[in-house]
This record gives C-alpha cells, sequence and structure tokens, in this order.
C-alpha cells in the first residue's frame, strides 16, 4: 500500500487558520527573543481553539496527575506495609487518602480519557473543529482550576472529614468547578459526533473510539450533573448548618458513589473503543461485527443510570428469602452485570476479527495500540468482575481493601487505554510515530503495573485487610501484598514517564506518512500532523473503512 | 498556513447550537432530577421521624404559582419569537424575546418576594439549606436562560435573523426551564 507523503498532502491542502497567533501578532507581542518565543507559544496554547492542542493540555496534565497519584499510592503501600504506621504523618493520612481516591477519577481517567477524544474524535469524524472548541477550552480552565483548589483544600486539612470547615467548603467548590468543566467539553464532544460528521459518514459508519468517546461523554454528561446537584446540598448544608449531611464526616455517604463501581466503569469506556479500533488495524481487514460492537460499547454506557438513580446499595446476600436475593440480584445484574457483559461484547469481537478468513492464513501484525487496547480491556473487565463480587455480602468484602483494588484496575484501565491512544495518533497529533520498539514494553510495563497495583489488594480483601485508614499489620502477608502494590504504582508511574519520554525523544521521527499504521478510518488521509483545520477540503464517506477503500485488496463495504 | 486552496464544500448544517442545547438540557435535567430526589428521600426521612418539614416557615403559595404561569407563558413567547424568526421578521422576533426577557427578569424578581417574604434564616435550619440550595440551583438556570435570551436578542437584530436555529434552541431551554420548574414547584411549594 502507498500512503500520501506530506509534501503530497500540502500540495492539496486548503487551510483557514482561524485560532493561536499568527508570525507578525507574536513579532509585535512578545518580540523576536527566545524569551518572546516562549511566551508567544505560551500564549497560543492557552488561547488555541485547535481541538488537537486542547486535548493534548488534558491528556498531558492528566499524565502528570497519573505520576503524582501513582507516587501518592505507592507511599500509601508504603505505609501500610509498617505495623506502627509511622512512615506518613498521621494527620495527613486521611487527606492523601482521598487525593489517591479522587485523584485517580477526576485528576487522572477523565482527564486522560476525554482529551484523547477532544483531540482524536474531530479528526476521526472528518471534522475541521470541535463542535463549541471555545466551551471546551474553558471547561479545561474550569477543571484545571478545580483540580488545583482540590488539592490545596486537601493540603490544607480538608476534605471528607477535614477539620478545616473552610477547606471543606473549598474541597465541594473544587468539585463544583472540575464538574462544570468535564461536563462542558463532555457536551463539546457529543456535539462534534452528532452534528459535524463528514458527508457520508453515517452513524454507523463512525469509528469505535469515536463511538465509545460519544457514549462517555454521554454517560459523563448525565451522570456527574447528579453529582453536581448533591455536591450544591452539601456546599450549602455544610457552610450554614450542616443538620442534614452529616457535616464533613458524611460528604463521603453522599458523593462516595462517583468513585466507585459501576460508575467508574464509564472513566473506562474508551479502552474498549481503542481494542475494537486496533484490532482491525493489526489484522489488516474489516471488523465483521461492528453494530455488535456498537451495542457492546453502549452497555457500559448503562453504568451511568446508577449515578443518574443515586444507586448506592448493590449488596446482594443469598441468605435470604428467594424473592429478596432476586430483586438483589436484579439490581446487580443491571447495574453491573450489563456493563460486564457489554466489556465481553467487545472483546469477544475483537476476537472475531483475529479469526483468519477461509482459506486465508492467520496474519497479525503486533502494533502497539492494539497491545494498549488489549491490555486496557482485560484490566476492566477484571475489575468489573471484582466490582460485581465486592457486592456480594456473603463474601464479607465491605469495607475492604477489596474496593480499591477493583477501583484501581478499572481507572487504570482506562490510563492505559489513553495512553494508547495517543501512541496511535501521535503521527497525527505530533507528526511522528514513536518507534514500536519503545512503546511495546512500555504496553506490557503498564499492564504490570495494573496488575500489582490492584490485585493484592484483592487478594487482601478475602483476608478481611481494612481499607482506608487504620492500623495495619506490619507481618506477615499482608505486608508483603502491601508491598507489592507499592512496587504496582511506582511501575506505573515509570510507565507514564516511559510514554512522555518516548513522545518527547520521537520528535521529528517518521518518514511523513500520512498512514503509517496503514489504518483503516478517515483521519489517516490528513497530513501528519494533522493542519490546524484538520483536512485540505472536506472528506466525503461511502464506507466504515474509506482508507481500506483505497488499498488494493479494500472494497467498499 | 493560510488559504493555500478554496476550501472544500462545507457538509450540510446539522443544528449544532440546538444539539448542543438540548445535551446541556439533558445535564440539567438529571441535575434538577437528582437534587429532587434527594429533596425527597430528606423529606420522607423528615415525615417518618414525626417531624414537620418544612418547620415554622410559610411559603407564598401565590408567589409560587404566579411564577409557574410566568414560565409557561414564558415559552409561549419565545416560540413566537420562533415563528417570527423562521418567516424572517425581525420586528416581532425581537418583540418576542424582548418579552421573554421581561418574563425571566419576572420570574427571578418573584423569587426574591418568595425569600423576602419567608424571612427564613439560611443557617436556621437543614430545611432552610436545601430550600435554598434547590431554589438557587433554579434560579441560576433561569439567569442562564436569560443570558441566552439576550445572545439570541443580539444576533437578530443585530441581522443575523435568518439563522433561526439558534432561537429555536433557546425556545427548547426554556421549555427545558419550564419543565424543571413545574416537577420541582409540585415537591418544593405544593407538596412540601
Amino acid at each position: 500500500m502507498r500512503h500520501r507523503t506530506v509534501e503530497e498532502s500540502q500540495q492539496q491542502m486548503t487551510t483557514i487558520e482561524h485560532s493561536g497567533i499568527d508570525q507578525d501578532q507574536r513579532a509585535v507581542l512578545f518580540g523576536d527573543g527566545t524569551i518572546g518565543s516562549f511566551f508567544a507559544a505560551v500564549a497560543d496554547w492557552a488561547t488555541s481553539t485547535d481541538h488537537k492542542k486542547i486535548g493534548r493540555l488534558y491528556a498531558g496534565m492528566g499524565m502528570l496527575a497519573l505520576i503524582g497519584v501513582a507516587v501518592i499510592g505507592a507511599l500509601l503501600g508504603l505505609e501500610r506495609t509498617d505495623d506502627a504506621g509511622n512512615i506518613l504523618p498521621a494527620d495527613s493520612l486521611l487527606q492523601l487518602f482521598q487525593l489517591h481516591r479522587v485523584g485517580l477519577v477526576f485528576l487522572v481517567a477523565i482527564p486522560l480519557t476525554l482529551g484523547l477524544a477532544v483531540a482524536v474524535v474531530p479528526l476521526q469524524v472528518g471534522s475541521r473543529a470541535l463542535a463549541f472548541a471555545r466551551l471546551a477550552l474553558t471547561g479545561f480552565y474550569a477543571w484545571f482550576a478545580g483540580a488545583v483548589l482540590m488539592i490545596v483544600a486537601l493540603a490544607s486539612n480538608g476534605g471528607i472529614g477535614g477539620g478545616n470547615a473552610q477547606m471543606v467548603d473549598l474541597f465541594l467548590a473544587a468539585h463544583g468547578l472540575m464538574i462544570l468543566g468535564i461536563a462542558a467539553t463532555a457536551g463539546c464532544i457529543a456535539t462534534t459526533v452528532l452534528t459535524t460528521r463528514a458527508p457520508g459518514m453515517t452513524m454507523r459508519r463512525v469509528p469505535f473510539l469515536t463511538w465509545s468517546a460519544l457514549i462517555q461523554a454521554l454517560a459523563l454528561l448525565v451522570a456527574l450533573p447528579v453529582m453536581l446537584g448533591v455536591v450544591v446540598y452539601l456546599f450549602i448544608d455544610h457552610r450554614n448548618a450542616q443538620l442534614v449531611f452529616g457535616g464533613a464526616e458524611g460528604i463521603g455517604s453522599w458523593i462516595g458513589l462517583f468513585f466507585d463501581q459501576p460508575v467508574t466503569y464509564i472513566y473506562a469506556i474508551p479502552a474498549l473503543g481503542l481494542l475494537a479500533e486496533a484490532a482491525p488495524v493489526a489484522f489488516g481487514k474489516r471488523h465483521p461485527m461492528r453494530q455488535i460492537v456498537f451495542a457492546g460499547i453502549a452497555l457500559v454506557g448503562i453504568a451511568a443510570l446508577s449515578a443518574v438513580t443515586l444507586q448506592v446499595d448493590f449488596a446482594t446476600s443469598f441468605d435470604g428469602d428467594g424473592a429478596t436475593v432476586v430483586k438483589h440480584l436484579v439490581v446487580l445484574a443491571f447495574f453491573l452485570g450489563v456493563p460486564l457483559l457489554g466489556g465481553v461484547i467487545a472483546l469477544a469481537t475483537a476476537l472475531m476479527v483475529a479469526k483468519p478468513d477461509a482459506g486465508a492464513k492467520p496474519s497479525i501484525r503486533p502494533i502497539s495500540p492494539l497491545l494498549f487496547g488489549l491490555l486496557a480491556t482485560l484490566m476492566l473487565l477484571l475489575g468489573m468482575i471484582t466490582g460485581l463480587l465486592e457486592d456480594l455480602s456473603d463474601l464479607d468484602l465491605a469495607g475492604t481493601v477489596f474496593a480499591e483494588g477493583s477501583a484501581v484496575l478499572v481507572i487504570y484501565a482506562g490510563a492505559l487505554a489513553a495512553l494508547g491512544g495517543l501512541v496511535m495518533w501521535a503521527p497525527k497529533l505530533w507528526g511522528m510515530q514513536i518507534p514500536e520498539k519503545k512503546v511495546l514494553p512500555l504496553a506490557l510495563l503498564g499492564a504490570l503495573a495494573t496488575v500489582l497495583a490492584a490485585v493484592p489488594h484483592v487478594i487482601a480483601g478475602f483476608s478481611g485487610q481494612a481499607g482506608g485508614v487504620g492500623t495495619y499489620d506490619g507481618d506477615g502477608a499482608s505486608a508483603a501484598l502491601n508491598g507489592i502494590v507499592l512496587v504496582g504504582h511506582a511501575l506505573m508511574a515509570l510507565t507514564v514517564l516511559g510514554v512522555a519520554g518516548a513522545i518527547a525523544t520521537s520528535r521529528g521521527s517518521g518518514d511523513g506518512s500520512t498512514n503509517p499504521w496503514c489504518a483503516h478510518t478517515v483521519e489517516w488521509s490528513t497530513t501528519s500532523p494533522a493542519p490546524a483545520d484538520n483536512f485540505a477540503a472536506m472528506p466525503t464517506v461511502r464506507s466504515a473503512e474509506p482508507e481500506l477503500d483505497q488499498t488494493p485488496e479494500g472494497s467498499p463495504s | 498556513m493560510t488559504l493555500a486552496l478554496p476550501a472544500g464544500p462545507a457538509p450540510a448544517a446539522r443544528r449544532q447550537i440546538f444539539v448542543g442545547t438540548a445535551l446541556a438540557a439533558l445535564a440539567g435535567t438529571t441535575m434538577m432530577g437528582g437534587m429532587l430526589a434527594v429533596w425527597a428521600l430528606i423529606r420522607q426521612r423528615a415525615v417518618d421521624a414525626g417531624e414537620r418539614f418544612p418547620v415554622n416557615f410559610i411559603i407564598p403559595e401565590v408567589a409560587t404559582n404566579v411564577m409557574l404561569i410566568t414560565l409557561f407563558s414564558l415559552c409561549l413567547f419565545a416560540q413566537w419569537a420562533v415563528y417570527s424568526a423562521r418567516r424572517g421578521d425581525r420586528a416581532h422576533t425581537g418583540l418576542a424575546l424582548g418579552v421573554v426577557l421581561v418574563l425571566g427578569i419576572a420570574y427571578v424578581n418573584a423569587q426574591a418576594f418568595v425569600y423576602t417574604q419567608m424571612e427564613m434564616p439560611l443557617a436556621g435550619s437543614g430545611y432552610a439549606t436545601m430550600f435554598y440550595a434547590i431554589t438557587g440551583t433554579m434560579v441560576a438556570m433561569v439567569v442562564a436562560g436569560l443570558v441566552y435570551t439576550v445572545v439570541a436578542m443580539f444576533r437578530s437584530l443585530g441581522g443575523r435573523d435568518r439563522e433561526f436555529e439558534v432561537i429555536s434552541a433557546h425556545a427548547m431551554y426554556w421549555y427545558f426551564i419550564a419543565a424543571a420548574y413545574a416537577a420541582m414547584w409540585f415537591l418544593v411549594y405544593v407538596t412540601k
């Protein structure tokens, strides 16, 4: 297959520069020196409405936060290896645990996956821009300000159960700000998919990652405003009366469900999209079951309904009368079983892609995005299974570290998928292809890190190790398991550093090919990197795999 | 890189503002629904405990009923703006949007009247904090609607009267507000 080079593509390129600062403005505003160039670049990025820059801002902050959160996870693992509990200051443990859990969701999983979606979705649907790009940029700043304020609040004895009332208020207000920012950005993504698709790109033809981003955006749009409403109640009550919601200690019982399963599943939905996107590319064929994959990914979105209905109690016991057991099982099956089924469908259909056609030899290109997507999906499914087990009250897992391990599996799955997505679309975002020898080991390292950071706590949950702040068993199996968790989080930090390093050191590499992966979707028809307006001319799409149609062996589906 | 070649044909418009507004209304619906659900839960707990909900405060129901009528009639004028905009009738579009603006301000005024008449200190009770939280959120959404009305009015009067999509999206937002208030009115002001 021959792909267009940068030069060839630029010959047909049409661009209408509508964002950022041009060269003349730079010279006038900032001068021509190094410092001037630096400030010009900062101003360009800070005010850009180019979705690829906004997406990278989100993803970059998410990666930075992932390193920080992983380090905190490692420190908490270290603390748990000491039965005296003297490694970290006792008065900051409560806040560190919260920073870890809240950070995993609001600082890591959501910005990473949203960032990938903002950067890639407009390209995938053949659009020149993100819908309401200024709103998306404003959303980023709102999220960022909220994230900073949340950290400040926790660092100043705020948060759930915090001793400083004003900082507890700030903690709640920061959540409101983050939710507003995230919801605004999610709205932009959903509107982009629904309204700016290229001619011929019906909803049945949208790429899998775009579909998963749409499901995630809609799920966030219905779930997070419920949390915002609750936060408004909590804020006003805590600030003025503390009579209804249990004061600072009671906050967790009202917003805790947004950091627990099944709501956490919606933060990792793009993992399924990446797997479905990468599998046909790796096997060089069309996906035979597109609509079933769409249905599977959409089923995971059911998890958002647990947030909408404020469903917090999934505890199911088989030790009761038949009617009660069935009633609880139905709730459990709907909110946790259906998303698991969706994930299994997405995995199974990806495996169907691997099945060789009749009479053909099996062939695979083990590309890193496939590995990232596959491993992230496996981690997500494992997290979903543990989520189901967590609510079987006969297993006595409530209040143990089991829930922590289960959540880490899901969140790290989302983070792994986002990292894999950045690797896959690096040619369009940075104009380079990261060498596979650099990132393939990082995918394996990331998966290993996830397993080590989560599975020991899943095991320790069965032995009754208490979650959160408490007295730790510094001897024997518990200490060993907590030690492994420490290593797992440290490896995750290394994985992120590795991916960031691979991106940084690969700048300028690549042959300028528009489609180095031989991928199938429309974004691979534009130059690498994609210009500010994405496409020289509006592409017309005639199948779900327009780039595959260009090859000799391809024909429109 | 600017303007190297003529741009390709633009795809058919797919009502971006309308879809964006619909998504915002969806988010607002779940937010208000969640707040009402929490209200109902807390109210049930209070009733189960044998307490009165609200405690010693009288809600001026005439004002709250007028607020409901105000929002319903506001929707009528918002739809009139759509009708006029579709026909390129800028004068009536502007007039209809102006009435929407006045009615929206009247709603905020009525809510302030309710607060004043109730004389309920914010820190006085759990009911007060919940009441101010949910009604204050509603006021914030109405104020957002007023901003939307001003933007739609400027666009219309500024000569973009053929772009009636924003007017119809604006009307849809007010339909959402009216529905949300109707639900809140029933639970907070009628059922109490």
